[in-house]
Parts: C-alpha cells; structure tokens; sequence
C-alpha cells in the first residue's frame, strides 16, 4: 500500500493542470459561445478542441507515442482524467474511438491497423461511432441481423444500426454484423470497420432525451465495402469470430469509461451549489453520502488499476462499477436539482447532466444486464 | 502508487481466516448465546499475534500498523467472533493493555458494553480521559439483546479506577480505531451473509429450479456484491489514512464505517429475503450474522454520526 504519487506524476499533474486552464481559456475564446457536443455545431467546436489536446500530446495519455499517446500507465490516465473534469473540460467526442475501438485494437488488431488506425484515432482525424445496437438487438446484442455477405474485393452489408453515439458527426462506424448466415447469437458475427461515406449507408440523426441530435440510426443498402476501404484491414479480428472482441471492448467501456474524476468534478460543483442555496441537516447528509460514494469509487479504482497493472484483468467484475458509478451519477443530480429547487426546471448544466446521468444506466449494457453478469459470473449463481 | 495488502498482511489475515474458520465455526457463535465463549479461537489468536499487532516490539508486541490488522478484524466479522477483538487489538493495545481482554464503551453513551460478563479489563470514558478497571470495580448489570452472543450489560464504576488518558487526541484515535475495527467486522459480516445465500440460492429448488437462477434473486445478491465492492477499499484506506496519520483519517474512518454498515445491511436484507422461511428461524445460522451487523451499525456511531462527520469535514 502507497498512496503516494511519484515526482513524476506530481510534475505531470502540474503541467496539464497548467495546460488546461491556458488552453480551454483560449480555445473559448476561439469558438466563442460553447454548444454541447451531442451537437453539429458543438461538434465542430469540440474537434478544435481535440486537436489541441492531440498536438500537446494529451488526447490518450496511456497510449503508446508511436500511436499518438503519451508512453503513460493508468496511473497518468486516472491523473489526466481527474485534472480533465476538475478544469471544466467538455466531453470528449472521441470517447467511442479511444475507450471502445482502440482497446480491441490493441487486444485483436494486426500491426499495419494498429499504425494505421490509432494515431488517426488520437488525433481527431478518424471518427469512430460505435454499431453495437440495433432495432431488434440492445440488451440481446448477440441478436444481431445486420448482415455481411463475402463477395470478390470485400463485404456487402446490409440492415440497420440504430442508438449510434453521435453517428450523424461521425465518419467511421466500427460495429458487428451477422458474417455467416446460418449462424445463431453470438456465433457467426465479424467485427468490421466501415467509412459512414460508403455508397448505400444512410445516417440519420435524431434526438435524445435531452432533445440533442445526440443520437443517429445507420440504414445499409447493399452497401459494398471493399477490403481496403480503410488502407488496412476492415476486418479486425477473425472473419465470424468478432463476439469476443466486441466483448472485450465492453469491459473496458463498463469498466473504465467513467473515471472517478468526472464525479469528483461534479461534486466540486454540488459543493459550490450548496454554499449558494443551504439546505438543511438532511440535505446536508445526502451530500455527505454521495460524497463518500464518489470516494468509494475512486479508492476502488485505485485497487482495479493495481491489480491490471500486476498483470490481473478487469473482466466481469467491471460490470460492478458499471453499476456503482451511473448510480451514483443520478444520485448526485437529483441532489443538485433538489437544492436549486424550483429553478431546476429551467434549461441549463443541471437539468442537461441530469438527462444525460439517467443514460448511465442504460448504455454500456443496461444496469440488469450487469447484474445478471455479477450474479451468475462475479459470484456464480447457476444461469 | 499501489492499492491492496501486500503478502506479509494478507498472510496474517489468512492465518486468522484459517484459525477461525476451525475455532469458530457457526457452532461455537450458536453456543456462546447461552454460555460464555469458547476461548479457543480468542486463545489461537492472541497465539498467533492478532491481539498484539499494534503493541510494540520492545513491549512483546508485532510492533505493526492499522493495515495489518484490519484484515484480521474483517475475518474476526466473518466469523461473527464473539470476542472483543476491536476493544482488545485496536482501541486498548496501543494504549499499553496488552494481555487482557479488554472491552469499553467508548463508542455508546448509553454504557451497553459488550463481553461485560467475561471480560478481565473495562476501559471507559470518564470527564477528562479513560480509565481503567478490573472487573471487581464495576457494576455490572448484563441486558437481554437481540444478539445474545455479545453478553451485553450496563456498567457503571464502583471504584475510581485508573487513569489510562487525559490526552483529548489520545482519546479521540482510540475512538477512531474502534469505528475502524466495526466497520471491518461489518465487512467480514457482509461478506459471510452473502456467501451463506450464494450457496443457499444454488441449491434450493423451487419451480424446478435453483432460486438462484431467478432473476430476482440475482439482483438482491449482485446489489449486495456491489456494495460490499465499494466498501471493501474504503475500509483498507481508513486502515492506512489512520496508520499514516493523514489530515483525512478522520473522514476515511466515518465513511468506511458508512460504506460498511450500508453493506451490512443491504447484504443482510437481501440474505434473509432469499433464503425466505428457513432464514426467518433461529436454527438457521444467518441470524448469528444478521443479528450481530444489525449490533454493530449502531456502535460506534450510526448513519447521520457519521455522514455529519463526513460533512463538517468537507466544509459542507
């Protein structure tokens, strides 16, 4: 046990801390009012705002340099991640690309997509959504229908995506689709990379709760997608054995998509907001509890990150903090929202984290998925 | 940087792990409600160091911190050891009582001390410190509670006793190493509840099937499992905060004792709902553990003692 940040990781912290505050301040300046990124236009904004952190070398700080990163451990991705939200950064819109593709990448991609693809990924020039869900396959992803079908040069796909992470701004879509016709639930399926510019691939973007065109549906037609659509491989892995590496992204994405320091951040806020509007002794204990489960969160990633570090691996038990961390995040608005009271109602950061806190639950593998997934693999209860 | 027991301190819990899974089974928890403990297992342990890890070298002790103990005192919850191993190894050894078992009501204003019938030594709060008495300076007046094993009783001095400290910070860390030794106790217990229901909902058939494959169930106990998950490192890290002197010990204790009873009783709950009729009866051992989390999330300070706690230290 030891607690204690190297001079290293203290000097990093200091530096980026420095970074932040210079850059956003500029970068604001630059674009003038700031629109969510779930936006077009917010979108656009926020790309400046990644080939800022891209060229200084902060977009993914625990990848190697030669991909873009920064040669840092989780350690330096845990600090990145906790200076990040405290300085009031935006969300990243090349979240799916690095914390979804680029670990499979990493686990399952040939040297040539790897070169190819991560400093792409890193720098903001490759936009990746995610096509994961579709109408009939959320829950159930072995469900899928999408099909790919071998022809001379490529793959034909055909069916529809749908629930697509801001898929309407994106230009890549990496996904599953259903490679061996005669094949059932999660065998059969070949995890493919694909330019959304293909001819026979409509995107259709449409509103999320928070009525952002967060949100798109991917139609293909017929749509040919030659095997070098990408300069490498679009098939990342083995042709019909894509379930495995689509499940390994999604222990990462449970896992370790939401780090300790976005709550950390919020609870910062909620202080403030409670210095503003008081409350009483029973608001000021709701506070305290989402306090503490904020920290509980973040000394329980310290442990995960030891033990991926000694070489463990995260699997089934990411589906744990899955469950604790959008828990918590819901928890932490509705107190936000109590405390401003009638003013909750209007549009603005609270009401809008809020929309989006009730998201956690659902994406990423609804939160009865992971609990079936703790029950039956984390503590062995029969199927 | 790096979170989690090394081999030496996981080697000592395994050791008390080991030692109370022979000499204190479910059997002797059930016995001591109607007797006193078995001091088998409070034997083993003092054999094995557990009770003197926080006495120094020069005084016999193991001469070690919070962190190798606290693993001790989780499985000591587990076990639901009827012994006051918090009061013993944590609020009374490094106060220089070592060799006795040693119970105190430092937690309660209300005087309920537990192991009151048995134990040799009772260190209690007085207006400018604690002291300390045998057991001939004290009125004892034992109390039926829900959980007979702790051998509770209402103490009050009848002599002047010793005085062990008049130093307020002397006191306040054997306060705060109580709240820790409870809340590592009601980890063990989480711990224990949610296996005994692991293995009870596999092999219970109803409908044809294991209960534990209904989903219903799945969710009490995987509810469980993610609360035990995030109280687990809270509990550790008060251990350490407490051995390192941090600025933060003071909240890492409230909140792994929060963390911990909040566990206990989602955990509890969910056990006995699960196990249905048969755990709603005392020939099932789930009572010995329910009945003992339910103790100890009211010693020491409850819910709103220590979310205030946590609160006024966060500037709320």
């Amino acid at each position: 046990m030891d607690l204690n940040w190297s001079e290293t990781q203290a000097a990093m912290r200091l530096d980026l801390r420095h970074w932040l505050d210079r850059n956003l301040a500029e970068w604001r300046v630059e674009i003038g009012a700031e629109l969510s990124g779930d936006t077009r236009e917010g979108f656009a904004q926020q790309l400046l705002w990644e080939r800022r952190l891209f060229e200084a070398g902060w977009s993914a700080v625990a990848w190697p340099a030669s991909y873009g990163g920064r040669d840092g451990t989780l350690w330096d991705w845990l600090i990145f991640e906790e200076e990040y939200w405290r300085a009031g950064a935006p969300q990243r819109v090349t979240q799916n690309g690095i914390q979804i593709l680029a670990p499979s990448l990493f686990e399952h991609g040939t040297q040539a997509q790897k070169d190819l693809l991560l400093p792409r990924v890193a720098a903001a020039e490759d936009l990746w959504c995610q096509g994961w869900s579709e109408p009939n396959a959320g829950s159930d992803l072995a469900g899928v229908s999408s099909r790919a079908r071998r022809v001379p040069g490529g793959w034909v796909l055909d069916g529809q995506k749908t629930w697509t992470t801001r898929g309407a701004f994106c230009t890549h879509l990496f996904g599953l689709f259903r490679s061996d016709p005669d094949s059932e639930r999660h065998r059969g399926l070949t995890y493919l990379l694909v330019p959304l510019d293909l001819d026979g691939i409509v995107v259709r973007g449409f509103g999320r709760l928070d009525g952002d065109e967060g949100f798109a549906e991917v139609f293909f037609t017929e749509a040919f997608l030659p095997d070098d659509a990408i300069g490498t491989s679009v098939v990342l892995g083995e042709v019909d054995r894509g379930w495995s590496v689509a499940v390994s992204a999604a222990s990462t994405e449970r896992g370790l998509l939401r780090s300790p320091g976005r709550y950390q951040a919020t609870v910062a806020s909620l202080l403030d907001l409670w210095a503003e509007r008081g409350g009483d002794a029973a608001m000021r204990r709701r506070i305290a509890a989402a306090c503490m489960r904020v920290d509980a969160y973040r000394l329980q990633t310290l442990q995960t990150i030891t033990t991926l570090l000694d070489g463990g691996d995260l699997g089934s038990e990411a589906s744990l903090a899955k469950v604790w961390w959008s828990e918590l995040d819901i928890g932490l608005h509705e107190i936000a929202l109590d405390l401003l009271g009638v003013d909750a109602e209007l549009e603005g950061p609270w009401s809008k984290g809020h929309q989006f806190s009730l998201a956690g639950p659902i994406y990423a593998g609804t939160n009865e998925v992971q609990r079936n997934i703790v029950a039956e693999r984390v503590l062995g209860l029969p199927r | 940087m790096r979170f989690g027991l090394d081999d030496d301190r996981e080697a000592l819990r395994a050791t008390a792990r080991n030692l109370l899974a022979e000499l204190c089974p479910p059997a002797a928890v059930r016995s001591a409600w109607t007797q006193p403990p078995d001091p088998a297992a409070w034997r083993a342990l003092a054999d094995a160091g557990a009770l003197a890890v926080l006495v120094p070298e020069s005084e016999g002790g193991l001469g070690l911190d919070e962190t190798y103990l606290v693993g001790v005192v989780e499985e000591a919850g587990r076990a639901a050891l009827p012994h006051p191993l918090t009061a013993t190894a944590l609020v009374a050894a490094p106060l220089g009582l070592a060799g006795e078992t040693v119970t105190t009501d430092l937690g309660a204003s209300s005087a309920i001390v537990p192991a009151a019938t048995y134990a040799e030594v009772f260190l209690l709060r007085s207006d400018n410190g604690l002291r300390l008495y045998r057991a001939d300076e004290v009125r004892i007046e034992p109390v039926q509670t829900v959980d007979a094993s702790r051998h509770c009783a209402r103490v009050s001095p009848r002599a002047p006793g010793e005085l062990v400290t008049d130093d307020a910070a002397v006191v306040e860390a054997a306060f705060e190493r109580g709240v820790l030794g409870t809340a590592a106790e009601l980890l063990g217990l989480s711990h224990r509840m949610l296996e005994l229901t692991v293995d009870y909902t596999a092999q219970r058939h109803q409908f044809g099937k294991p209960i534990g494959s209904f989903q219903a169930v799945k969710h009490h106990l995987a509810n469980a499992r993610i609360q035990i998950e995030f109280a687990a490192p809270a509990v550790l890290y008060a251990a350490y905060a407490m051995a390192q002197g941090l600025a933060d010990a003071v909240r890492s204790v409230s909140q792994a004792k929060w963390l911990a009873q909040n566990a206990a009783a989602c955990t509890g709950r969910a056990a006995l709902q699960c196990h249905g009729a048969i755990g709603y009866t005392t020939e099932h051992d789930l009572h010995l553990y329910l009945k003992r989390s339910w103790a100890l999330t009211r010693s020491w300070g409850g819910a709103d003692f220590h979310a205030d706690r946590v609160a006024a230290s966060i500037g709320l």
